[in-house]
């Protein structure tokens, strides 16, 4: 399990060294900061003066370091709008990214196995039919379509819930589901299709004619070896739900660090955004990690493979 | 042709027959759209501002999906943005395709060094949500047509990549191109001749899968303002631009959505038949 471990956390490493690296270039392609920095008809010593000091001056390769030593040191420059170190405003808005990321998670693995479970409990019926339709309809909606018909029924029609906003429990319910719809479609789908395959298995016929309780054989038999894949599925939709947050923060207006990147980058406040996009990064690879590991405590043969 | 026909009409394939023909249909709406004798979908008219559908069961009206907060009608602006969202996925999603293939064709025929490189970089590249890659990319080149399919094309080269090289590892140990390498056939010619044909069908199940990926992501850019410009329309534009009337004209949030909803059942549907016909083992992503 150690050098499993290991391994792991130096692709986890390497994997950020490149997103870092893919920041740096898209920063240097973004052209001159300095041009940026300083109001409209700054003169050409000014323009010198700045970029000496950010250290534009010197050789791209010393920038690549000076930045990758900042990365690690979690230094990406002061943010032009608040005139306050650019990870610090991207951390302060991390809370109410992880609220709704969190519970969009919830919802969907919680819904994604029962509505997946029933699915494959009534095979053949209605149950079946209606659940399935529903999952392909879920993976076909736009998140911030869905938000915005969830807005315009829930919100403008019935008043039941606000608009968006971050005020309370009440105000998270919608963009929850809407976030976390297309996991609930995308884990129903694979759990169903995963029981399905392991209810014809001879262990699970062995466990029903030793005479089992159904209940007992659904557990532990059926829906305990079912799970893997649902666990590897979580990491990857990690990805999704990290950037389904920057459009679903987007349309309820909720103050996280997706709409942060993105009114940053309408602001060009280039420092929020790589910070921005680095703590995401981080996130989805940590994440990734304990996926992996997980992994391995669910079925000891892949420590072993690796 | 015979087999797939047959397919097709089975139980378990009528729902792709439902995906592919609802794509044919989309398909022919833009490319004929501009034949419809529908308004322009630029024309604005503010006394016709945010005129509901008229629609009926008998006639379609002036504004069959009624009209939007400048007076264009919306089901002009649907047709209109619908060749536009299809061009640039279908751009993207060939242009990622073939660069993904061609590296992972490399990648799984030479191995090695080059192999353990490209591998790394589709590590990496999966490691950042696609969204906020194409949102820095593309804040940083400026939303043009052109960047628009370069981005979408990088962001997705990186799936095909992995499945491609997947399945030169399995064919490249098999005898005919054990004998073709034999008989002294150049590197270039093995992989074109022997190799490529037998990894083009995942490639294009892939390429489905990603279609459908592609266009969300594409109408998630315009709709943050940072894909198809203005004039051009668009359907995620559309929508950022309906957000602001949610309350009082419901149509045109509406309307544009259900068309995005709609191509990408009929994308995903299409694939996943298209997946299960040609390899079942891919079911499980």
């Amino acid at each position: 399990m150690g050098r499993f471990l290991l391994s792991r956390l130096g692709d986890g490493i390497v994997a950020i060294w490149g997103v870092v690296t893919i920041v740096f270039v898209v920063s240097r392609l973004l052209g001159d900061p300095a041009i940026l920095l300083l109001p409209v008809g700054a003169t050409e010593e000014q323009l010198q003066a700045l970029r000496a000091g950010l250290g534009l001056d010197r050789p791209i390769w010393e920038q690549y370091v000076t930045f990758l030593g900042g990365a690690l040191r979690g230094d990406f420059g002061q943010s032009f709008q608040f005139m306050r170190p650019a990870l610090s405003v991207v951390l302060e808005r991390m809370p109410a990214t992880m609220a709704l990321a969190g519970s969009a998670l919830l919802v969907g693995v919680v819904l994604g196995c029962v509505a997946g479970s029933m699915a494959a409990l009534f095979r053949g019926t209605i149950v079946e039919g209606v659940v399935m339709l529903l999952a392909l309809l879920g993976q076909a909606t736009p998140v911030f379509w869905l938000g915005l018909l969830l807005i315009l029924l829930f919100a403008v029609d019935l008043g039941l819930l606000p608009t968006g906003g971050y005020d309370g429990p009440m105000s998270l319910v919608l963009p929850a589901l809407t976030l976390g719809t297309f996991t609930t479609a995308s884990i129903a789908r694979l759990l169903r299709s995963g029981m399905l395959d392991v209810m014809k298995d001879d262990h699970v016929r062995t466990a029903r004619a030793k005479g089992l309780l159904p209940g007992t054989v659904f557990l532990w038999h059926i829906a305990r070896n079912s799970l893997i894949p649902v666990v590897t599925m979580v990491g990857i939709l990690a990805g999704e739900l990290l950037g389904g947050s920057v459009v679903t923060e987007t349309v309820f207006s909720w103050p996280g660090v997706g709409r942060l990147i993105v009114q940053a980058m309408e602001a060009k406040d280039f420092p929020v955004v790589q910070a921005g996009v680095m703590v995401i990064a981080t996130i989805f690879v940590v994440i990734n990690l304990f996926v992996d590991l997980l992994y391995g405590l669910l079925d000891p043969r892949i420590r072993a493979r690796r | 042709m015979r087999a797939v026909w047959q397919a097709l009409t089975r139980r378990s394939g009528w729902l792709g027959l439902f995906g592919a023909t609802l794509l044919v249909v989309l398909v022919l709406l833009a490319l004929f759209g501009p034949w419809l004798d529908l308004p322009d979908p630029t024309r604005t008219n503010l006394r016709a501002r945010m005129v509901g559908p008229t629609i009926t069961w008998f006639s379609l009206g002036a504004h069959p999906l009624g009209t939007d907060q400048l007076g264009r009608d919306i089901l002009s602006r649907i047709v209109a943005g619908s060749r536009v969202t299809l061009m640039v996925a279908g751009a993207a999603v060939l242009l990622g395709g073939v660069l993904g293939t061609l590296l992972g064709l490399i990648s799984g025929y030479f191995g090695g060094w080059v192999d353990r490189i490209l591998m790394r970089l589709v590590d990496i590249q999966l490691a950042l949500p696609l969204m906020l890659l194409a949102l820095m990319v593309v804040a940083a080149l400026g939303p043009s047509l052109r960047n628009l399919i370069g981005v979408l094309a990088l962001v997705s080269w990186v799936r095909y990549a992995r499945i491609v090289r997947g399945q030169v590892l399995a064919v490249r140990e098999r005898e005919f191109v054990q004998s073709a390498r034999a008989i002294g056939a150049s590197h270039s010619r093995i992989i074109l001749r022997h190799i490529l044909p037998n990894v083009l069908t995942p490639a294009l199940v892939v390429a489905t899968l990603e279609l459908a990926r592609v266009i969300v992501l594409e109408a998630g850019l315009s709709f943050l303002g940072l894909g198809i410009q203005p004039p051009d329309p668009s359907w995620g534009r559309m929508l950022a631009d309906g957000r602001t009337y949610i309350s009082s004209a419901w149509w045109i949030i509406t309307f544009p959505g259900l068309a995005l909803m709609l191509t990408v059942l009929a994308v995903n549907l299409l694939g996943d038949w298209l997946r299960d016909f040609f390899d079942p083992r891919l079911a499980v992503r």
